[in-house]
């Protein structure tokens, strides 16, 4: 079991970081060079000041038509994204990891709150769930993709919360921890998960349309 | 879009190119300055200028220079001058319209007219409908055979022959079938090819044998090609834009679309491949050694380029592409959001900047450029980048004498109308 | 509940998709995903979330509350994404369902915009649909005829080159009774401003030519008309997928512009013509802006009113409310000039909500309402919101700026039997101004 761990935490961990960041950079990369190709006359209008404007008016909570028409879900995605983004970077246990790996000292997340954004993470996850279920609409246009993007985006909340409720085998649920968290990284470039990836353009793109073209917000 | 740079120097040699400035008309406008008149318009050798007036309720007439015609219309309009000075307007009398032609209209009347054009020997045409049915008159004589509709005029290069687009096959409403078969083709002379078409589209002449006529048609809803007397290209496109003969022979080119790109075609094979976002309104020197066209080498940025090598300056739009007599120099209109305009001859854009250009226009040996420009509200020409020197509120197209060597300009200067002759070598 | 269910016998959509097989299918619409699109369509399937906060967007799907068949994801689910999945393998009746909705159940009206988290543009995906339904030939008939009047006669209407010229020398001659002096100048070379309309103010509402003329007469404004093919703006082929038609009439229309130097082309109330001239057409054919500028009514009237050069001396007086119509307002941000107008123009002015950029769809543009009358149910029931918006502002009078926003709205008007009336701007201006050349 141990074995497993130091795999797990060694050259599994660099193999999932060297398949999220290459793949990664693929991804963009082709995308880029298939808009260039065939989208000229869409990519001709980017404009960095009115693409990060949108960028900017949609990652502020209840501040666009969109989340302010939704607003439990508005709720929960912030929730989630931040709890997700935190925890990644700053959790006590990630944070022995940066040091292991990189010998760099991060600051991390005083244990209590790491606690309660697991929890808040995985509440959202189950609202997720539970509307990706019971709202007509989500029903209708969930495919398996869409469930397994949820799964493996909950998993490392579970785990962690197990590891930290001293459920099961300590050793055990901490490997499960790490294996999920590995799955999350190495299928971000592949699976819905890639919305990390093209968000920030599409994001981008569509307030360049409006800004520069459509003279309108594009909230 | 027409060259309009190019001019006939055949009737240019009978112009006054005695140099000097002189005053036509003394006044443009009309003696009573609550009186009626519209659209002036000036002769191509500057001696003339007509424009409409109303006489009485329904009554009009033009005016030519100080005087008017003697004959009066319900309705009067177009006045415009042939290349050989007369000057003709589209007329109605007793509900029925015809060309009024120095002041005497034509004998045959149609129910309606318009679009008056010129052929190269001077001759008038214009588009007809008599009885719902339509096509083209020369000199008052309609076509022999008249169509359903009629669209796309066209004249050859002599002005003998005319074409046009028709309608041969009834459409009741919203006949979606009979236009799938193929409802409309090219008549040449009013005879129409006995292909029909989805669509066609800028039927052009032959330069050399006139009997020759290609359009641009469309086979079905997604196939264009060209046709030539009515067959089609063997290969079709997604898309193409007007046919242009080679001047010495009978191979055609025309720009074609493919996976999003533009090329030039010829006989239906690739000639240039499909790299370019724009490529239209090409035109072969006389000798066919080049073909020019205007091209868009990058999204956005248009030039133009010659056996498709383009300029190497770009520009956001780019219009009114000029060849010079010899086909070895070009010139051409650049500019953004129809302003900014700059003239562009063989590359290199003049200096200045104006609010409007007109298409540039080579002298006969081919070794300058003018072109009339404005800025604000006053109009003038430059020629080979410098001005002339001269200012109007009104002026119309240049024109250089056949020899080369005196400059026309006409124009309206403090409200009279003057006709100014530049000798070139007192220009530089 | 879903498409199949709501079938709707459109003649030429039974024809052509009896005449498809599976595999011409497949052909073609691999030629667009895999060949005309590319960044943009990968990309917003892979990002779409499924999240449905665009359910909460479209009037079809608010009108249609809990029928997810009708909100934005839904209507991409059912094509796009389906077209996607299967890589086209589909049959003619899906084929079938697949047009009907995009061609009569998405606006293209980008309302949807303004709640997707993700940027996913619908307008731009249903109109890959249409493409698809164009080159299979699957276009409802009334909206497929328009766009073969435009490929024959370069407008929308089979208006023929004479009656064109006829119709506008006629309303010349009407409006001499009243203003003596007045011209709607032929292919005047040189002038500031050409004026071009869409080709059913020929056909039905000359009225609307007349009362331009002598709004242009009045204020003194130095303007023409084309007299040849180029003159109508409008856009069917846009709308059906016919994207190289799209190109051909805006060249027309362009060029037609630049031959007679005119420093730009003012429009009549309109908002896909706007559109097409505006956003569409340039870039197909390759330019980054236009070569030359179209200037809506609205913009037009803002320059007449704030320079004087028309005056109103007495305002309306009855409330009138504002529709903002999408082309103009997500498409140009005209919302604020729109309302300095309408307050210029009208002493009691009543917003409904919601407004400006946020407005809900007339139910009638993007094509919809040129797909005739079979479809004329699916756009009065998709748009019952828009009725209730309408009726809460208890005004009689509502001012839309758009031949097809009047459309659509006159008819929930009166189905859902509100007692309005529509007008448009240049009729409150003609009424409303002072003719100092007036007999
Ligand atoms: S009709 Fe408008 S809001 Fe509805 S899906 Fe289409 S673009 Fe979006
Ligand atoms: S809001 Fe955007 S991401 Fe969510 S389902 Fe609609 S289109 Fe997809």
């Amino acid at each position: 079991m141990q074995t497993f761990y130091t795999i797990a935490v060694g050259p599994l961990a660099w193999f999932a970081w060297a398949v999220f960041l290459v793949g990664s950079a693929w991804r963009i990369f082709s995308m880029a060079s298939l808009a260039k190709n065939k989208e000229m006359a869409a990519v001709a209008y980017f404009d960095t000041a009115y693409g990060m404007r949108s960028i900017a008016r949609w990652m502020t909570p209840f501040a666009t038509l969109g989340w302010q028409k939704n607003p439990v879900l508005t709720f929960a995605t912030f929730a989630f994204h931040i709890s997700f983004i935190l925890l990644a970077l700053f959790a006590q246990g990630h944070a022995i990891l940066w040091e292991y790996a990189f010998g760099m000292r991060v600051w991390a997340l005083p244990p209590q709150v790491a606690s309660a954004l697991t929890i808040i993470a995985t509440l959202s996850c189950a609202y997720f769930l539970v509307r990706r279920l019971s709202n007509s609409t989500v029903r209708f246009v969930s495919t398996p993709g869409d469930w397994l993007a949820l799964g493996l985006a909950t998993l490392p909340f579970i785990t962690a919360l197990l590891v930290r409720q001293s459920v099961g085998d300590p050793l055990l649920m901490t490997l499960l921890h790490v294996l999920s968290g590995e799955a999350v990284l190495v299928a971000i470039p592949f699976t819905r998960l890639s919305h990390a990836l093209f968000v920030p353009f599409t994001r981008a793109y569509m307030g360049s349309e409006f800004g520069a073209v459509r003279h309108c917000p594009d909230w | 879009m027409k060259n309009s740079g190019s001019q006939p120097a055949s009737f240019a040699s009978e112009w006054d190119w005695e140099k000097g400035k002189k005053t036509v008309v003394a006044s443009v406008l009309p003696k009573d300055p609550e009186a009626w008149q519209e659209e002036l318009y000036v002769s191509p050798d500057g001696t003339h200028m007509a424009a409409v007036v109303r006489l009485e309720d329904d009554s009009f007439t033009l005016r030519v220079n100080d005087g008017q015609w003697e004959q009066s219309f319900e309705k009067a309009w177009m006045p415009r001058f042939a290349p050989d000075g007369r000057l003709t307007a589209l007329v109605m009398e007793d509900d029925q319209w015809t060309v009024a032609v120095d002041g005497t209209p034509w004998e045959e009347r149609f129910d309606f007219i318009w679009n008056t054009m010129f052929g190269g020997q001077s001759q008038i045409y214009a588009s007809i409908q008599s009885d719902m049915q339509y096509g083209m008159c020369k000199e008052g004589e309609p076509w022999a055979e008249l169509h359903d509709n009629a669209t796309d005029f066209s004249l050859s290069p002599t002005g003998k022959n005319s074409a046009a687009v028709v309608q041969v096959v009834p459409l009741k409403q919203a006949d979606l079938e009979t236009f799938a078969k193929g409802a409309y083709t090219v008549a040449v002379n009013g005879t129409a090819w006995e292909q029909t078409f989805v669509n066609a589209w800028t039927p052009v002449f032959n330069c050399l044998g006139e009997e020759q006529v290609a359009a641009q048609v469309r086979l079905n809803e997604f196939e264009y090609t060209i046709a030539v007397n009515g067959t089609p290209w063997p290969t079709t496109y997604n898309c193409v834009w007007a046919p242009s003969f080679d001047p010495l022979g009978s191979a055609v080119a025309a720009p074609f679309r493919k996976g999003g790109r533009w090329g030039m075609a010829v006989d239906g094979a690739e000639f240039w491949k499909p790299t370019y976002y724009q490529c239209w309104n090409q035109q072969w020197s006389f000798d066919a050694k080049k073909l020019w066209a205007i091209v868009a080498p990058e999204y956005g940025k248009f030039t133009v380029a010659c056996n498709n090598t383009p300029w190497n300056a770009l520009f956001p739009v780019v219009t009114d592409l000029v060849l010079s007599p010899q086909g070895t120099r070009a010139a051409a209109l650049a500019s953004h959001k129809n302003e900014e305009f700059r003239v562009v001859v063989d590359g290199v854009a003049w200096n200045d900047a104006w609010d409007m250009a007109y298409p540039p226009v080579f002298s006969p040996n081919g070794q300058h450029v003018a072109a009339l420009v404005r800025k604000k509200d006053t109009m003038t020409v430059f020629i080979d980048n410098k001005p002339v020197g001269q200012t109007f509120t009104k002026a119309w197209q240049p024109a250089f004498s056949p020899d080369s060597s005196s400059l026309l300009l006409r124009g309206v200067q403090n409200g009279a109308l003057v006709r100014c002759v530049l000798p070139l070598n007192e220009l530089f | 509940m879903g498409i199949a269910e709501r079938k709707i016998e459109d003649a030429n959509l039974l024809k052509a998709v009896a005449a498809l097989t599976p595999d011409k299918i497949q052909q073609v619409v691999r030629s667009v995903t895999k060949g005309e699109a590319g960044a943009r369509l990968a990309v917003y399937h892979e990002t779409c979330m499924r999240c449905g906060m665009c359910a909460e967007a479209c009037h079809f799907s608010l009108s249609h509350k809990g029928d997810p068949t009708y909100t934005p994801v839904g209507k991409m689910e059912q094509t796009m994404w389906r077209l996607l999945r299967t890589d086209g393998r589909v049959t003619p009746d899906e084929i079938y369902n697949m047009a009907q909705i995009a061609f009569t159940e998405c606006n293209m009206c980008k309302r949807c915009v303004h709640f997707c988290p993700v940027g996913i543009d619908t307008g731009y995906i249903i109109s890959l649909v249409r493409r698809i339904c164009h080159l299979l030939g699957v276009v409802p008939m009334y909206i497929l005829d328009t766009a073969h009047s435009h490929s024959a006669t370069m407008n929308q209407m089979w208006v023929k080159e004479d009656e064109w010229i006829d119709s506008l020398m006629w309303q010349e001659d009407e409006a001499r009774d009243e203003f003596p002096k007045l011209r709607i100048p032929l292919d005047k070379e040189g002038s500031d401003v050409l004026y071009s309309v869409i080709a059913p103010e020929p056909k039905f509402r000359t009225q609307l030519i007349y009362q331009a003329a002598a709004i242009m007469n009045q204020a003194g404004i130095d303007w023409t008309m084309p007299a040849g093919p180029g003159w109508d703006n409008s856009d069917m082929c846009m709308m059906t997928g016919n994207l190289e038609m799209m190109g051909r009439l805006k060249r027309a229309h362009y060029e037609m512009a630049q031959r007679l130097r005119v420093k730009r082309i003012v429009m009549g109330e309109c908002g896909h013509a706007f559109r097409s001239v505006y956003d569409t057409g340039n870039r197909w054919l390759g330019f980054k802006d236009w070569p030359v500028p179209i200037v809506h009514s609205v913009e037009f009237f803002w320059e007449l009113l704030t320079t004087g050069k028309i005056k109103i001396p007495q305002k309306f007086q009855k409330p009138v409310t504002i529709h903002d119509p999408c082309n103009i307002t997500r498409g140009y941000g005209l919302m604020e000039k729109l309302r300095e107008v309408v307050h210029m123009l009208c002493e009691n002015v009543v917003e409904m909500t919601p407004n400006r950029e946020h407005t809900i769809c007339c139910c009638a543009g993007g094509g919809v309402i040129n797909c005739g009358p079979p479809f004329k149910g699916t756009r009065v029931a998709g748009n019952k919101v828009k009725a209730d918006v309408l009726a809460a502002t208890g005004v009689e009078y509502v001012i839309a700026p758009c031949h097809n926003c009047h459309g659509g709205l006159e008819d929930i008007i009166s189905h859902y039997k509100l007692g309005m009336h529509t007008k448009f701007i240049g009729d409150l201006i003609f009424e409303l101004m002072e003719k100092p050349g007036a007999e």
